[in-house]
């Protein structure tokens, strides 16, 4: 193992779903003792924390540390949208890369459920009704609503209905969404860490409550509450480790984050497009591997909606292809490339700071034979990928190296 | 009664058009002020009409929305000559049966509300080319 490598020695995901008895420090600190047992090491190995809770007061990295080992080490809070997770991931992984420590910890959590539609809503109305123009558009009014929309669901199923346009589909726009929900609540039957682990057809999720069509409830991620957190190491570091130790590990073939760059339109509705391919374009170019290569993905499936757009943007399909792509089958589990056989978003759930985290958690778990019913045999390379809207891009490859 | 925009980048009168924020130097568009351009970072910006008609190139029938906003409504992406345009389907029945990709459509304002002070708020919305034919299916 070379000395400049990263690798993933411990990594834990809680139970996706609600927790009402246990606060966002509770999870956290499941999630991290948890990640830190799974790799032999203790608080005291750790060089650097780097946490997120994307809705929380802020400080959870401090308030964890007093719950699970206060050594001094620089804590840095992180916060980028849905991507925070991969955020703070890329934080621990970039301090070990620069050489400040050999061992970090990254940590997402988040407190969801119950919190109902996110983004969008109007903002207060003064006692006087008077219609100011203020802010960088002049609006007099909340915009939400009245020039487009600016709720979640509504926002990704223009980003899905806008490839079906660019790419010409003849078919049925909702029946297709809703048949990719129905491949990743499939999927979850065999996670149970997952918080919704039923099957539904797609008659069942076409008939469910409308949000923002095409996209249905079930279609959308399940704002649930959960915790993921990991320990990396640099390669040197393992190389004195236990057997063991270097048995489980696996080796981070590449950590990309990227933001969105400009194009015609992103500012009108996010282009959640062009970030994810650049993204993708850097990790496989780092890792020297092609999409072709790997044996399971996790993408953001934050919507129905959004899942098919991102078969084309990790270059799962040639361009323009990933309705062909998903209607051969070939995204499910039993499949040549399964995609979300965590359930995805839609089912597993999607506590914001935690999916950056609890999605390499998923492909770690396969990559080491560990995933139970649900395993992807033989399973070497698999790859993680998030976005937070705003927009950030995560994108993990990661490698199993045991022999 | 006076109006006033909904936006700053709608003006009203006889010829109803929205104005984007062109960067002199690249031509990207924006509504709304920019400090810089986030295309090539200069900051001379000119003020250009936007064409009122475009095709529908993305869209959504939001039906669940924060307290306060009326659902349903059609929010979309309008390809206005080139130029990208947040706008909501207006003046047809929100359903897809009615509002589908690729169709033509054209700016319109409609009444927001009024202030205390007898002040109307107008915004914008498109409606339907009458003879639209439609691009696709859907």
């Amino acid at each position: 193992m070379a000395t400049d490598d990263i690798y993933i020695l411990g990594i834990n995901m809680t139970k996706f779903g609600k927790h009402p008895d246990l606060d966002s420090v509770d999870l956290a600190s499941e999630a991290v003792m948890a990640a830190l047992t799974d790799g032999g090491v203790t608080m005291a190995d750790m060089g650097i924390l780097a946490a997120g809770e994307l809705m929380g007061p802020g400080g959870i990295g401090q308030k964890l540390q007093k719950q699970v080992g206060q050594t001094g080490i620089p804590v840095y809070n992180v916060a980028n949208a849905c991507a925070t997770g991969a955020t703070a991931l890329r934080t621990a992984i970039m301090a070990v890369k620069a050489g400040e420590c050999d061992m970090g910890l990254a940590v997402g959590v988040e407190k969801l459920s119950g919190a109902g539609l996110l983004g969008g809503g109007g903002r207060p109305e003064s006692k006087k009704k008077v219609f100011e123009p203020s802010g960088r558009k002049g609006a007099v009014a909340s915009l939400d609503g009245r020039i487009g929309t600016q709720t979640m669901p509504g926002v990704f199923a223009q980003v899905g209905m806008e490839y079906l346009h660019d790419h010409e589909y003849g078919g049925a726009p909702f029946e297709l969404f809703a048949k990719i929900s129905s491949k990743n609540h499939a999927h979850s039957t065999l996670n149970p860490l997952a918080a919704y682990t039923k099957a539904m057809s797609v008659e069942q999720i076409m008939d469910d409550v409308m949000i923002a069509y095409p996209n249905t409830r079930p279609m959308c991620s399940a704002n649930c509450d959960g915790a993921a957190a990991a320990v990396v190491v640099s390669g040197s570091k393992l190389a004195t480790l236990s057997d063991e130790q270097r048995r489980r590990a696996i080796k981070v073939r590449a950590s990309v984050l990227t933001s969105d760059p400009y194009q015609e339109g992103c500012q009108v509705l996010p282009d959640v497009n062009t970030l994810t391919r650049n993204a993708a374009n850097q990790a496989y170019e780092t890792a020297g591997v092609g999409p072709e290569d790997l044996d399971v993905v996790e993408l953001h499936d934050c919507f129905a909606t959004a899942e098919l757009v991102h078969y084309d943007n990790l270059m799962l399909c040639d361009r323009g292809d990933a309705v062909d792509l998903f209607e051969s089958g070939a995204t499910t589990r039993q499949g040549r490339i399964p995609v979300n056989v965590s359930g995805g978003l839609e089912s597993k759930g999607h506590p914001i700071a935690a999916t950056g985290i609890a999605n390499v958690w998923e492909i770690c778990h396969h990559l080491r034979g560990e995933a139970g019913d649900r395993q992807i045999e033989g399973a070497r390379l698999g790859l993680a990928h998030v976005i937070g809207l705003g927009s950030a891009c995560g994108v993990h490859i990661l490698e199993s190296v045991a022999a | 009664m006076s109006q006033i925009p909904l936006v700053d980048y709608l003006v009203l009168g006889d010829d109803p058009h929205l104005l984007a924020n062109e960067c002199t130097s690249c031509g990207a568009r924006f509504f709304g002020r920019r400090n810089a351009c986030a295309s090539c970072f200069t900051t001379e910006f000119a003020s250009v009409e936007v064409p009122t008609e475009g095709t529908l190139r993305a869209f959504t029938i939001v039906s669940h929305a924060a307290p306060g906003v009326p659902v349903p409504y059609v929010a979309g992406v309008i390809d206005c000559g080139g130029t990208s345009v947040a706008g909501n389907i207006i003046n047809t029945t929100p359903d897809p049966d009615h509002v589908k990709l690729g169709m033509k459509v054209r700016l319109a304002t409609n009444v927001v509300g009024t202030d205390d002070d007898g002040k109307e708020a107008i915004g914008f919305g498109f409606e339907p080319l009458a003879a639209s034919t439609n691009e696709t299916g859907n």
